[in-house]
């Protein structure tokens, strides 16, 4: 008798409940790309604090910010791209609530993590010289090449600590229950560096699929994640909401509108806003979204 | 349209022929354009002076055609999602044109915050790749705003490293520091003024270069005869005005 892989098929909430106060945690996506939001809503529903957040931040950083998880954050930008500015990352920021941040160039957080998928202690490159990413992260050296070059210099390169991550949390679109995951949009972003730079991965998908499903109709390049990267699985559909998950669907533009005005105006919007979406479980939270989605039309 | 109209070029149109210049002899590589106008002059350059140049949507797609702003569908020859995009930025053939919400003598430029960045006045973007741009690819700035709020004495933070800072952090950094050009709404400069310092190199028709000066923040380097940015040629701007932005976008960014 075969035994196949196991079933690592989990719920929203079994995810959250392995999360532990104090733990790094890597969010997926880029900016307000296919970010895994509705485990980042079940982080903000949770007692959970003191975490240390690594992310190409989005409304991601800006929600868990406004909420008070976030000692530790590590970034290179926090944007929503048709809103440049991510008003609770700004007021975050210009309040002083973030502890401790870590600003780093947008490439050298990818060297970061190669370093920490790669379990070494650094990557070198040249990103970061003379710019004040090595002023205000001055724990953040340099090392000299062993190698002469062509004109016999020994350069100086950034020694780019890697980001080691106690827990990953992406969304793809499909995957099977065993964890083998694809992306079916243009961009694979960064999930499968996410994944191998922490001990554990859980992924959020639109829909879970069987295992030959994954490629009777899809690419097999566009297999981003295996199984052995990944510790559970979770079918979120629409969970990448309010960013885009393409082609199952697009960023919501009216919603990012009304989120971002929420979280810029007084507090009493954004309470408002926070009652209104934020206040009950996922399921709540998408037939919110499917309300204000008939208001527009 | 009548000829006489056609032909009076607007100052986004001149902003527009100034940016595509400063990717006319870029040759073969990556032009990479953050924002309207950037995008608007590169296209333009690969539509007349460049046409080897390689662009994208901005997204994860190499274009084979020249579409218009922000349309979409056309001939796709590559792929270039995120993590390729670091790639080149390594590997060299690449040119960006990034924004600046400050930009100082040295051509140190600032996206990341205004004020002290433990605890900023107002935090905008974070340093997003500036820090690895310059150090690694040629790098521009375009500003739509010239003032000297600006144009600053020295940023408040460093994203963008300038070649005076660059050869201060050691040969890794000036190897590929490349600097090119910042065209404002003003004007178009390069940093080989003295001591590698921001350098007047042309003011746009119906700009004077004491205005210029009135409206940055740092004393520039002038030149002791400064000349007039071209006017955008009679192609280009059936180019810009009927293929790539019929619906008159620039003029948000630089308006009439």
């Amino acid at each position: 008798m075969s035994k196949g892989p196991r079933d690592k098929r989990m719920t929203i909430d079994e995810v959250v409940a392995e999360l532990k106060d104090g733990m790094t945690i890597g969010i997926g996506g880029w900016g307000p790309r296919r970010k895994p939001m509705a485990l980042v809503r079940a982080i903000l529903r949770s007692d959970l604090k003191d975490l240390t957040i690594v992310s190409w931040g989005g409304a991601d950083v800006g929600l868990l910010a406004r909420a008070g998880k976030i000692r530790k954050l590590v970034y290179a930008f926090v944007s929503l791209d048709s809103i440049p500015l991510e008003p609770n990352f700004q007021k975050a920021r210009q309040e002083g609530t973030i502890p401790e941040l870590v600003e780093l160039d947008e490439g050298m957080f990818q060297t970061g993590l190669q370093a920490a998928a790669q379990r070494l202690p650094f990557l070198p490159m040249r990103a970061g010289l003379g710019s004040d990413v090595l002023v205000n992260q001055p724990w953040i050296k340099t090392v000299t090449s062993p190698y002469a070059g062509p004109d016999h210099q020994h350069e100086e390169l950034v020694a780019v600590p890697a980001l080691n991550l106690d827990v990953a949390l992406v969304h793809l679109n499909r995957a099977d229950q065993h964890g083998n995951a694809t992306y079916l949009g243009p961009d694979p972003y960064f999930d499968d560096l996410f994944a191998m730079a922490a001990d554990r991965c859980y992924v959020s998908v639109e829909q879970v699929v069987d295992t030959a499903g994954l490629t009777v109709d899809t690419p097999v390049q566009r297999l981003l994640l295996s199984r052995m990267m990944v510790t559970g699985v979770v079918e979120t559909p629409n969970g990448a909401h309010f960013t885009m998950c393409s082609p199952d669907y697009e960023r919501d533009e009216r919603f990012q509108r009304a989120y971002a005005a929420a979280a810029g105006g007084t507090d009493d919007e954004w309470a408002a806003f926070e009652e209104r979406f934020l206040s009950g479980d996922e399921a709540s939270y998408q037939a919110a979204v499917a309300a204000f989605a008939e208001e527009a039309k | 349209m009548s000829a006489p109209e056609m032909t009076a070029s607007t100052r986004a149109d001149v902003c527009a022929a100034a940016i595509a210049d400063a990717f006319k002899d870029d040759g073969e590589i990556f032009g990479s354009p953050m924002g309207l106008l950037p995008m608007l002059g590169v296209r333009l350059a690969k539509l007349t002076s460049n046409p080897d140049l390689v662009i994208s949507d901005g997204e994860s797609l190499f274009l084979a055609g020249v579409p218009p702003l922000f349309a979409k569908g056309d001939v796709v020859e590559g792929w270039i999602p995120f993590r390729k995009v670091f790639d080149v930025v390594a590997y060299g053939k690449r040119h960006v044109m990034m924004g600046a919400t400050q930009v100082d003598r040295h051509g140190n430029q600032n996206i990341s915050a205004i004020g002290a960045w433990a605890q900023p006045k107002r935090q905008l973007l974070g340093s997003r790749g500036a820090p690895g741009n310059t150090v690694n690819n040629r790098t521009s700035y375009w500003v739509p705003k010239h003032s000297p709020r600006v144009f600053v004495e020295r940023v408040d933070i460093v994203s963008g490293v300038g070649p005076q800072l660059a050869r201060e952090a050691g040969p890794a950094a000036t190897r590929y520091n490349d600097i090119h050009r910042i065209v404002s709404n003003l004007g178009v400069f390069d940093v080989k003024g003295a001591d590698e310092t921001v350098r007047l190199l042309s003011v746009h028709p119906g700009v004077s270069v004491d205005e210029v000066r009135e409206a940055t923040g740092f004393e520039l380097d002038l030149p002791a005869d400064v000349p007039t940015t071209r006017e955008p040629t009679l192609e280009e701007l059936i180019i810009i005005r009927e293929v790539l932005d019929p619906k008159g976008l620039r003029f948000k960014e630089v308006p009439q």
